[in-house]
């Protein structure tokens, strides 16, 4: 059976990462399963998990009062679900909905925040690794904004 | 330069405002060829004529496929003409895409809205060929899943073998299961082999600029990079200069050009 530590060392995320800092999230770390349809979390609640997904595909969707939820994004096997809980107020700004079966690794924030706080050089690894993924969808909602496929 | 005249066989439609038109020589089958990434120009009889890319399988001599978006009045006279109409067609005319440069390779197409169309011949080609080529990651983004053309055909394609088929929408709505995001998106989720592979991308202009970033970026040589350019194309053999672009005219040194000869020209302002 894998380790958590193994899977956490193992996702692309992580790749590279001193085993030294794997080995302290460890501790912050459990494995999860949402069945298809299932609310990973819901816009406005507390953001205090984000998760390394392994399996399944989730859709990251806002509320558009009488539209229902709309999907502004989708995520996969090998990405990241969640930044809130980096961030204050640590509220979560959009819902995730499992649109498969979804096996994830939840990384519970608090504790990695306080993990942070100890050790600055574990903190500034994470936030390096989480600038990327945010620039990353910042670059692709801007994409997006620009609606790429009408402009000639 | 002459047109000829063929026959409306077949008019379906693909999107709201998207629709496939086949066509036959009215003196029957001439041994119509072209090569992936031509165009033709469409002549509607008292409307006026346009350049329209083929979309058919380049193996079927006996008629010739387009796909066509109404946005004008002479697409929309060309998307409404009934089975029988005659419509007057010269060409192919222009380059193709580069299959034989990607014989070895694999064969990425990136395709944004209605620029799957001159690619679909290129996936004809590459799955009826298959120990040409290597694999074939076809990448497709649209505004909606109202806007995807040929979905059906998608979804045969994704079950060939060595075949990837990645699809994205920007909206998806509130029944779309797929992925969300721009096209450009969907790389990380591609099996790639930069370093053996020729891609072929054809949308929008600032579609094609993105994707260009996202193909070197992921290694891919500049050199297999290759885009179809779109202008207002009239005479199209190179003599009216209409479609002037920088130092080429689309209709005859394009409409297809490696990245390299586009690179200078998609980061203008203008030209």
């Amino acid at each position: 059976m894998e380790t958590l530590e193994r899977i956490i060392a193992g996702h692309p995320f992580f790749v590279d990462l001193d085993p030294k800092y794997t080995e302290l999230m460890v501790g912050c770390a459990s494995n999860v399963r949402f069945k298809r349809g299932d609310f990973i979390f819901r816009e406005g609640d507390p953001a205090n998990t984000f998760y390394l997904l392994r399996e399944g595909k989730v859709a990251v969707e806002t509320i558009a009062p009488q539209h229902g939820p709309i999907t502004v994004a989708t995520l996969e096997a090998g990405e990241i679900l969640g930044w809130s809980w980096l961030l204050a107020p640590y509220r979560w700004k959009h819902q995730a909905r499992a649109q498969d079966n979804v096996r994830a690794i939840a990384l519970d924030g608090k504790c990695l925040r306080g993990k942070c706080e100890e050790n600055h050089d574990l903190g500034y690894e994470i936030l390096k690794r989480f600038a990327r993924i945010i620039e990353e969808r910042l670059e692709a909602t801007r994409l997006q904004l620009l609606d790429v496929y009408a402009l000639r | 330069m002459v047109p000829q005249q063929y026959l409306v066989r077949d008019v379906s439609k693909e999107t709201a405002d998207t629709f496939t038109l086949k066509l036959e020589p009215e003196l029957g089958a001439n041994g119509n060829s072209f090569r992936p990434g031509q165009f033709s120009m469409l002549w509607v009889f008292g409307v006026g004529e346009l350049p329209i890319s083929i979309s058919g399988d380049p193996a079927q001599h006996d008629q010739l496929v387009y796909t066509v978006r109404s946005v004008g009045q002479a697409t929309n006279a060309l998307v409404t003409q009934a089975v029988g109409n005659g419509i007057g067609v010269r060409g192919p005319f222009g380059t193709g895409w580069p299959l034989e440069a990607a014989e070895g390779h694999d064969v990425i197409v990136v395709a944004g809205g209605i620029g799957l169309a001159p690619l679909r011949p290129v996936i004809y080609e590459v799955l009826q060929n298959r120990e040409r080529y290597g694999r074939l990651v076809i990448l497709y983004g649209a505004r909606s899943p109202h806007d995807l053309l040929y979905r059906k055909e998608l979804a045969a394609w994704a079950r060939q073998r060595d075949t990837q088929v990645l699809i994205t929408v920007d909206y998806g709505g509130m029944n779309w299961r797929g992925h969300v995001g721009v096209v450009t998106t969907l790389f990380k989720y591609a099996r790639l082999k930069p370093s053996n592979s020729t891609a072929m991308v054809c949308g929008p202009e600032i579609m094609m600029r993105f994707v260009t970033l996202e193909l070197e970026s992921h290694g891919l040589d500049r050199s297999n990079v290759y885009l179809s350019m779109e202008r207002n194309m009239k005479c199209g053999v190179g003599f009216c200069g209409h479609c002037q672009y920088g130092p080429y005219f689309i209709c005859k040194d394009g409409p297809v050009f490696s990245y390299e000869q586009m690179r200078p020209m998609l980061e203008k302002y203008e030209i």
